[in-house]
């Protein structure tokens, strides 16, 4: 069994701590929005310069001045503050966010991070934020596929995409189970139907 | 008292040079001075290196600069976009330079450039390919790495409210680069959808002092 994005954004979303300041990476890490209770006291940064973010936005609410880091528009919340690029990535390279959640491409076992250019011929590179987000926030979780398509591990012994950061990855959720890596190596800390043996097969890592 | 109030597209980009670096604001659509950009296409500067978040979206802005064949070079963070056609081709075909800088590295390189910073030390990017060939430097045991100031010849600004004396106010999210971007030029022109009357704009809360700015000019909201 794998657990569809939904239920990973919401296993994240049950590890967020009472009143963190989270970034959600663009794509998939939205979703973890959706599962955030209110009472938790969530405040949600968009690095392209606001605090207290709302949810998506629509209809007569849509303003192209208001949108989030994937360039889609959303809605700000009572006690939202907008500020500029510099403001906003001194929040993140201060260490001043709790949470940053980013997809990847590859995550090593020491926490290496890949996720902004696949170094290949034809690809043009574009980091965005992707750069600062990795060192920046108190912790740095990914959300991912476990496996590639063709599926090739994704969790590996070192990263064979050009890296994003070094060393600046604590936890790794994916479809089939939650991991924390770091210079201590892989532990799972949540399997999802599926035992550490198998998990040992997927991705030749020495799981603990 | 002094006006920086200009009366049309045409007196805001007067005199931009061929080969100047443009700093234009934006992320995305969101506070890109779409009005400006179009007036430099039409004063005519080529040769242009362009330092912007994107490297232009859809037909609009920084793409239609690009598509004239007017840039040299893009310095930007993120020009690969579901709607950056134009930059994709030109790129491909090895028709226009790239840069490509983290975004906040991009950012405060901008800051740096206008306050007077002659570098920073930051962990931004430290072991990427993005930092080979820079000094890198071990402070309280952590690595950095040596980013270097921005400057450009223009900056095209594009805020919401502005004055006669340039000091401007932005709306929402489409502050974003604006606010650097107008310190760390030779010649900064803001576009505004409204200009007020000095002493209208409540000094708590100007978000660029007129200082930095050389001209203003009004454009209507983009449909």
């Amino acid at each position: 069994m794998t657990l569809d994005r939904d239920a990973v954004a919401a296993r994240i979303a049950r590890d967020i701590p009472y009143g963190a300041y989270v970034n959600l990476g663009i794509g998939a890490p939205t979703l973890i929005a959706d599962h955030l209770p209110d009472e938790l006291d969530v405040t949600l940064h968009t690095e392209n310069g606001l605090l207290g973010m709302g949810p998506a936005a629509s209809g007569d609410a849509i303003d192209g001045d208001l949108i989030n880091a994937g360039k889609q528009p959303v809605t700000e919340l009572p006690g939202a503050a907008y500020f500029s690029q510099a403001d906003s990535f001194a929040m993140m390279r201060g260490g001043h966010l709790d949470v940053c959640v980013l997809g990847a491409y590859q995550v090593s076992a020491g926490g290496d991070l890949a996720n902004w250019h696949t170094g290949g011929p034809d690809a043009i590179p574009a980091v965005g934020g992707a750069m600062d987000l990795a060192i920046g926030a108190k912790q740095v979780w990914v959300m991912m596929d476990l496996l590639t398509k063709e599926g090739a591990p994704k969790l590996v012994t070192s990263c064979s995409y050009p890296l994003t950061g070094i060393g600046c990855v604590s936890r790794v959720y994916t479809d089939r189970a939650v991991f924390a890596v770091g210079p201590g190596g892989v532990s799972v800390l949540d399997r999802f139907d599926i035992t550490l043996e198998q998990l040992r097969d997927l991705t030749g890592l020495d799981l603990t | 008292m002094r006006d920086k109030v200009v009366p049309d597209l045409a007196a805001a980009l007067d005199g931009v040079s061929d080969g100047s670096t443009v700093l234009i604001g934006g992320f995305g659509l969101a506070g890109q001075p779409l009005a400006l950009i179009d007036a430099l296409l039409e004063q005519g500067a080529s040769d242009l290196t362009v330092v912007s978040n994107n490297a232009g979206n859809a037909d609009f802005g920084i793409a239609r600069l690009l598509a004239a064949g007017r840039v040299r070079k893009v310095v930007c963070s993120f020009p690969r976009q579901s709607d950056s056609y134009v930059f994709d081709e030109l790129y491909r075909a090895g028709k226009v330079e790239l840069e490509v800088v983290p975004q906040g590295n991009l950012a405060e390189r901008i800051r740096a450039g206008g306050a007077g910073i002659g570098g920073f030390f930051t962990p931004t990017g430290v072991g990427t390919l993005l930092a080979e060939g820079k000094e890198t430097r071990v402070i309280d045991g952590r690595s950095y790495v040596l980013e270097s100031p921005i400057r450009g010849d223009v900056a095209l600004i594009g805020a919401h409210r502005g004055d006669q004396l340039g000091n401007l106010v932005f709306r929402k999210t489409s502050r974003n680069f604006n606010p650097m971007m107008a310190t760390a030029a030779t010649l900064t022109i803001a576009s505004v959808h409204e200009i007020v009357p000095v002493g209208d704009l409540d000094p708590e809360t100007v978000v660029t002092p007129g200082i930095f700015v050389d001209r203003v000019v009004r454009v209507e909201v983009a449909a």
